[in-house]
């Protein structure tokens, strides 16, 4: 790829137990996760993760309970130390700074959103959102307007001198959201940041992180096990299975490719109309005859709603105006039945 | 002849016995026997047979010591660290001496129409409960009414100054040992052993350390009796802050005395103030057996009662011990109260 990675993963592993080093050497030699733990006592939490972190993008970690993902986001800052490999932060190894270089990391480098928010109790709404220009010792005028601000930018302009359990779920979260912005950083770690709240509220949060994300192009790294969430998120896709990476790529890519069974498994619920884009299925140009244009990012929901259920035909793509490529509607009815591992065809 | 000679005998330590007879001191029950020319030994059944103690095998062998050299043992290994142990114990508690006297001085100095405005401010500004501030008035008139206003006030004071020691050695003690395991792996055996020590027991080695004349022999006896609950407290309210929020605190960059004193100690604030109460009506409760070794106070007025058989000066001064514990533990559960809903969590 082109763009630089301002996180890269490499070789990253984790063995949780008494003696993880001389356990690694076991998994280096080729011991599986359960002999690991039957046979020595120790959990192998990651294994082998290599992972590309655009700058600007958002990359969703996903996977269930259990697979390892929150470890793994606890490796970017550091509040978990690896086993063997490396954390490169914009080419630089975070596993060699030392703890004034990583406190000022954390503080200036890369922020993080919490799943059930960890705010301070006894702190009001103003003051838990200016936490990161605080621990960094700034005087108060210089981050008041700051703080403000982004309490505005997330809708609760009025709520400074409100405690947080005055607050509801949503509303704590948009705080813990504010608090992370508040701090200026270019990394923003969320875990399961959304997780706690309803459906209804989860979703009013996703769509301020993408109205957010637009304006302001941080590096986000989410941690989810909501597909849905996910495929609605993520710029890049890592799918995390028993400390694995199973597959990693760009969203509309892992759906119409699934890379094995689990894959296959775990897309099997999806409303792919919804999820799926005009441009992940268009042919390149071969006719001159179209029933119309649609967008290149119209979603086939959007493009089944223009032809009213007519499957015949032929659409042209446009991107901002220019013809791109040409949709065959019956490509989009075969696009809509689940996709099997074995399928090769090409997306693209 | 005793039990255990043909024991001894057939062990072949009759010689040594007799050569290295121990000079113990004579037991009551070697006097009886002397006096009783006793012989019954030999044909002791086996139904009788005695458990082989320190004092039935000197009976047999007396090179064997008798039980009372053991705690003779004891006492003399006291009395000869008690010299040192005094030079350093006495310069190091002797600002509690000085704070139990001034404060005693103080309250005594102040004419009960300042001390008692002085408290009720002081229960207001703790509670802001009106319906307090109104029970510790009257609790208060009627105590001066009934003439038990002075020990009431010096049992007051003692408690007060006790119970600032607690909380100012406590909490740090208890942040130790939330701190580190090893810490914690050491004082819990002493904590435990603090609490349930017999009350009496703390004052015979204080006795011998320090003067009865000098305050700090019973402020010492309350503060180790009562600082138990602040530290278990402190310890466990700090390592039950949410590990999520002290996570945040790591994840923005926080130093570690920014995380103590900014995020822990603030959440554990309301378990440090539930050990407070627990230590002051501890603090409550040793100051009348505190009594005995000269502690001013409505203790001294229950002793009189118990020592002259004073029945009605005893039940009132206890009566009087009863609402001062109701107070503290009101008014602390208030100020407590009001602390919880400051932060309460979602």
């Amino acid at each position: 790829m082109s763009k630089n990675p301002m996180i890269s993963i490499r070789n990253l592993y984790k063995i949780f137990g008494d003696t993880p080093d001389k356990m690694m050497e076991l998994v280096r030699a080729g011991i599986g996760k359960e002999e690991l733990l039957e046979a020595h006592g120790h959990v192998l939490g990651l294994q082998d993760i290599n992972v590309d972190m655009q700058e600007g993008e958002t990359t969703v970690v996903m996977g269930l309970s259990g697979s390892g993902k929150s470890t793994l986001i606890r490796h970017i800052n550091r509040l978990i130390d690896p086993t063997a490999g490396e954390v490169l932060i914009q080419g630089d190894n975070v596993l060699e700074y030392d703890s004034d270089r990583l406190r000022a990391m954390r503080r200036s480098q890369m922020s993080m959103v919490f799943q059930h928010f960890a705010l301070l109790p006894h702190r009001n709404v103003l003051e838990n959102v200016a936490l990161a220009p605080i621990v960094r010792g700034d005087p108060s005028e210089s981050y008041d307007p700051e703080a403000r601000h982004w309490l505005e930018r997330v809708g609760l302009a009025g709520y400074e001198d409100h405690y947080p359990h005055q607050l509801s779920g949503g509303m704590q979260q948009r705080v813990g959201i504010a608090r992370a912005l508040t701090s200026n950083a270019p990394i923003m770690l969320m875990d399961e940041a959304f997780s706690a709240l309803d459906p209804l509220i989860r979703t009013d949060m996703q769509d301020l992180l993408l109205e957010l994300q637009n304006e302001l192009a941080k590096t986000i790294v989410f941690i989810s096990h909501d597909l849905d969430e996910a495929l609605k998120l993520a710029d890049h896709l890592v799918i995390l299975k028993d400390g694995l990476v199973v597959q990693q790529d760009e969203p509309q890519h892992i759906l119409l490719n699934p890379q094995d069974d689990y894959v296959v498994d775990f897309i099997a619920d999806i409303n792919r109309a919804r999820v799926l884009r005009v441009r992940s299925i268009m042919d390149p140009i071969s006719q001159d005859s179209f029933v119309g244009d649609v967008d290149q990012e119209a979603s086939l929901e959007d493009v089944i709603a223009l032809t009213g259920g007519d499957t015949s035909g032929m659409y042209r793509v446009t991107r901002a105006g220019a013809v791109v490529g040409q949709l065959d509607l019956k490509a989009l009815v075969r696009a809509l039945v689940r996709t099997k591992a074995s399928d090769t065809r090409r997306a693209f | 002849m005793a039990f255990y000679d043909k024991l001894i005998e057939s062990l072949g330590l009759a010689d040594w016995c007799s050569n290295e007879a121990s000079t113990g001191p004579v037991s009551m029950a070697d006097l009886l026997k002397q006096t009783q020319g006793d012989d019954s030994a030999a044909d002791t059944s086996f139904w009788d047979t005695p458990f082989p103690s320190l004092d039935e095998l000197n009976a047999a062998c007396s090179a064997i010591p008798k039980t009372r050299s053991v705690t003779d043992g004891v006492e003399n290994s006291f009395l000869s660290i008690k010299d040192p142990l005094k030079t350093v114990l006495d310069p190091i508690t002797q600002p509690l001496s000085w704070a139990l006297d001034g404060s005693m001085w103080l309250f005594e100095a102040l004419p009960w129409f300042v001390v008692i405005p002085i408290f009720l401010l002081v229960v207001y500004w703790a509670t802001r409960s009106l319906a307090l501030v109104g029970f510790v008035g009257v609790s208060f008139l009627f105590m001066a009414f009934i003439d038990h206003y002075l020990p009431a006030i010096q049992t007051l004071s003692i408690i007060f100054v006790c119970t600032s020691f607690s909380v100012v050695l406590g909490v740090p003690i208890g942040i130790l040992m939330s701190r580190s395991r090893s810490m914690r792996r050491a004082l819990v055996p002493i904590l435990d052993m603090l609490q349930t020590l017999p009350t009496f027991v703390y004052l015979i080695p204080l006795i011998f350390l320090f003067s009865v004349t000098e305050s700090k022999l019973y402020g010492i006896a309350i503060i180790l009796y009562a600082i138990v609950p602040v530290i278990r407290l402190t310890d466990l309210g700090i390592r039950l802050v949410d590990k999520e929020v002290l996570e945040a605190a790591h994840a923005f960059g926080m130093t570690d005395r920014q995380k103590l004193f900014k995020v822990q100690i603030p959440l554990a604030l309301p378990n440090i103030m539930a050990g407070v109460n627990q230590t002051i009506m501890m603090s409550l409760a040793m100051v009348v057996i505190a009594s005995l070794v000269s502690a001013p106070g409505l203790g001294v007025l229950v002793l009189r009662g118990i020592r002259n058989l004073e029945l009605g000066v005893g039940l009132v001064a206890g009566l009087g011990i009863v609402l001062l514990a109701v107070l503290l533990d009101r008014v602390t559960k208030a100020a407590l109260a009001r602390v919880n809903a400051a932060q309460k969590q979602q």
